[in-house]
């Protein structure tokens, strides 16, 4: 029997309707569909800003004067900031503030962190939500506050300045102030950034006795008790237990003062009555920024000040990760 | 069913008449809107056809807004009130509709107005961007009390600057400030005896004037006010400034006229009657203040008439100027109502003296002076060097070359 091979019938392929399909294709498109919010908001108001901030800074455009009067620049504006005895002031001010205000919020924050977690145990919850409080008070409301605070002739720091210089008990240690009073905190050059640095430390150290708090919490208690037992003091417990381990959390912390502090935009804003204060003493780069873009109509060169802050502030982000990004991310064992 | 056929007529129709009216949005600044709500009515009477929405918010907040949304080119006002501080940049910039054009045709009405207003609202190459609603003649507030204590008389004090500062001398024996800032009178001072054409910090073709001796003389002033210690070194608008009216630590103030309307209000109430108003010193004739109206370039077509016609009935009407002048102490730019007997009234609150004629008389003299694209960022140049030659000491020739530098920098396009 001659075996003819045919090739086996074509499998009929069920019939898929319409309805199928779409089922099919709606389950493959779903996911995409739900993430979308994400995306869209994000192109929105994160994306085409930074990709239209970077086509600014390279163009001149006065915003009043609608979108049609952009002009391409090139590197005009960068060049012209370079040179600009403002922009350089402002970078030294907000530089001098970011330290003077950020390191003494850690050496504050970490022993008074310690402090709560091992002896005022009872205080510990309501004193920590004090220091806390601050930095979720609205930066400008303290600002005014502050302002007031600092006044010269009737401002309570003054008063009390004045007070301690010529009271009795405080002359011995004060009196030397007499001659100097009244300051004039906000008014003058140099006292300017000494006042907004004070502000920002004591709006911010809060915020890092609560990292350094929870930092503090990972801490196996059994080495504290180990050491207790080897005969360790508090204070040796303190640099040689605590210290190294908190390393991780100090370096997170410190992270964000950097990136928080190069941005000091509201408190500065508030304190100097939005002009920067005398010689610009208390303009920061975001207040000069502000300035230039949204007071003086120069929207492309307040986009180049925008880049170079990003520039500033991602330069000293690496030196801080290169420096003790090493050792602060190190798993400990 | 007669009776919801008659009821779907009457909806319809009123539908219809709601389509014929036209609403407009007014962005006004505090306490404009306290004033303009009590008008409102007067208006309507005389456009049932119209509309009026009133947007306002804080001083600063709008001014901001306005900037935002003439950039944008959407979500402005119809109608918007623009302060004399801001008024520059709209002129140089844009974003207002030259009303001296068709279909408003403005400059009929320049002759209203006091000169130097109208010459604020127009630019260089004659575009009239904004019309006049209030100005603010310069004028010195003193403190009765201790002009008596020290035995001197106001038109001593006055005279010329010289006497002005020998009677901050006096004042200092007495335990008194002169003034809250010297740098307020450098302020004065700039603003005065400029060239006809030319602007407060450019010449008439546009060279900065930050180190001419108008500027050198004014801070040199300044700083003699400053350094024999004549002055309480309290800024405006702080709340030590309104501690040193309230207490009386400063003898004068150099302000404009509607210093007045805010110390009797809120600054400092209780010293009714302990304050007196003259002329500045050496007659400066210095404009302090001010506010416009004027029709963004993005306000619809349709609506143009509509807008013109409520920013002709807030500015060009004495009545409506009058009742400003009443209710929020807004002093009118048009000279015809300086005749109301509201001028010859005797104010209270500076122990019963006519004060406002004093200031129509000062606003009738002040002179126009130009205004220039840069004159905002020149403002905030000279104001930080005359910090530094004040609060740091610096020289004034060196702080005012400098000054003059940036300028020169900063209008480089």
């Amino acid at each position: 029997m001659a075996r003819t091979t045919t090739s086996p019938p074509p499998i009929a392929l069920p019939k898929i309707s319409w309805s199928t399909r779409f089922d099919k294709l709606q389950r493959r498109l779903a996911p995409f569909v739900f993430i979308s919010p994400f995306f869209i908001l994000f192109a929105v108001f994160g994306l085409f800003p930074i990709v239209f901030s970077m086509y600014l800074s390279l163009q001149e455009w006065n915003p009043i004067q609608g979108l049609g009067t952009m002009r391409y620049v090139g590197l005009e504006n960068y060049t012209w900031l370079m040179g600009d005895p403002w922009f350089w002031r402002s970078i030294t001010n907000t530089l001098w503030i970011a330290f003077a205000s950020g390191i003494p919020q850690h050496l504050v924050a970490i022993p008074l962190a310690f402090a709560l977690s091992r002896g005022i145990q009872s205080f510990r919850h309501p004193l920590t939500a004090a220091y806390f409080l601050p930095y979720i008070t609205s930066a400008v409301a303290i600002a005014l506050v502050f302002q007031t605070i600092f006044g010269t002739q009737f401002g309570i720091l003054n008063q009390t300045l004045q007070y301690l210089a010529t009271a009795p008990w405080s002359a011995w240690l004060f009196g030397g102030l007499a001659d100097s009073l009244p300051v004039n905190w906000l008014g003058r050059a140099p006292n300017i950034k000494p006042a907004i640095s004070l502000l920002v430390w004591w709006q911010f150290f809060g915020f890092n006795v609560v990292l350094y708090a929870a930092g503090l919490a990972t801490i196996p208690k059994d080495y504290y008790e180990a050491a207790q037992i080897d005969g360790a003091s508090g204070r040796q417990s303190f640099f040689h237990i605590t210290l190294p381990l908190l390393r991780p959390m100090i370096f997170f912390a410190v992270t964000f003062t950097i990136i928080g502090n190069l941005q000091l935009f509201d408190q500065p804003f508030i304190l100097t009555d939005g002009t920067g204060g005398t010689s610009q003493a208390g303009m920061t780069v975001a207040m000069y920024l502000y300035r230039t873009g949204f007071e003086w109509l120069e929207m492309g060169t307040a986009a180049a000040i925008s880049w170079l802050l990003f520039l500033l502030i991602g330069t000293l982000t690496v030196i801080h990760f290169y420096f003790f990004g090493r050792s602060g991310l190190e798993t400990r064992d | 069913m007669k009776k919801i056929l008659a009821l779907a007529l009457a909806a319809s129709l009123l539908a219809g008449a709601a389509l014929a009216q036209t609403t407009l949005t007014l962005g006004l600044f505090e306490p404009l809107n306290e004033h303009v709500e009590l008008v409102l009515p007067q208006f309507y009477e005389l456009h049932p056809d119209v509309t009026v929405e009133i947007r306002t918010l804080g001083f600063g907040d709008h001014h901001d807004l306005l900037v935002t949304n003439l950039a944008t080119g959407s979500g402005a006002a119809d109608v918007v009130a623009i302060e004399i501080g801001y008024i520059a940049r709209f002129v140089a910039e844009g974003g207002l509709r030259d009303l001296s054009e068709a279909p408003f045709m403005a400059d009929q009405f320049a002759d209203d107005f006091v000169d130097y207003a109208w010459a604020q609202g127009r630019t260089a190459d004659g575009r009239q961007i904004a019309m006049p609603t209030d100005i603010a003649p310069g004028t010195l507030y003193y403190r009765r009390d201790h002009l008596e204590a020290s035995g001197w008389t106001i038109d001593q004090v006055i005279e010329s600057m010289d006497s002005f500062l020998d009677y901050g001398r006096e004042l200092l024996g007495h335990g008194v400030f002169l003034v809250a800032d010297a740098g307020s009178i450098a302020e004065g001072l700039i603003r005065s005896n400029i060239p006809v054409g030319d602007g407060i910090y450019f010449a008439a073709d546009g060279t900065p004037q930050l180190n001419s001796e108008r500027f050198l003389e004014a801070a040199r002033i300044a700083q003699i006010v400053r350094q024999e210690g004549m002055d309480a070194q309290i800024g405006a608008w702080s709340s030590e400034w309104y501690e040193a009216f309230r207490q009386g630590t400063t003898a004068v103030e150099i302000s404009g006229a509607w210093l007045g309307g805010h110390l009797q209000t809120w600054m400092a109430p209780e010293t009714s009657g302990l304050w007196g108003a003259a002329n500045t010193p050496g007659e400066m004739l210095v404009s302090w203040g001010g506010s416009f109206y004027g029709i963004p370039t993005q306000t619809a077509e349709a609506k143009l008439d509509a807008a013109w016609d409520l920013v002709l009935f807030l500015t060009t009407n004495p009545e409506i100027q009058l009742e400003a002048f009443r209710t929020i102490n807004a002093f009118p730019a048009m000279p015809v109502t300086y005749d109301d007997p509201m001028f010859e009234e005797e104010l209270e609150f500076l122990a019963g003296q006519q004060a406002r004629m004093l200031w129509a008389d000062i606003a009738n003299r002040i002179p126009g002076v130009a205004t220039f694209p840069g004159d905002m960022i020149a403002e905030e140049i000279f104001g930080s060097a005359m910090g530094e030659i004040l609060n740091e000491g610096r020289d004034v020739q060196a702080a005012l070359d400098e000054a003059q530098m940036l300028v020169e920098r900063r209008i480089r396009r």
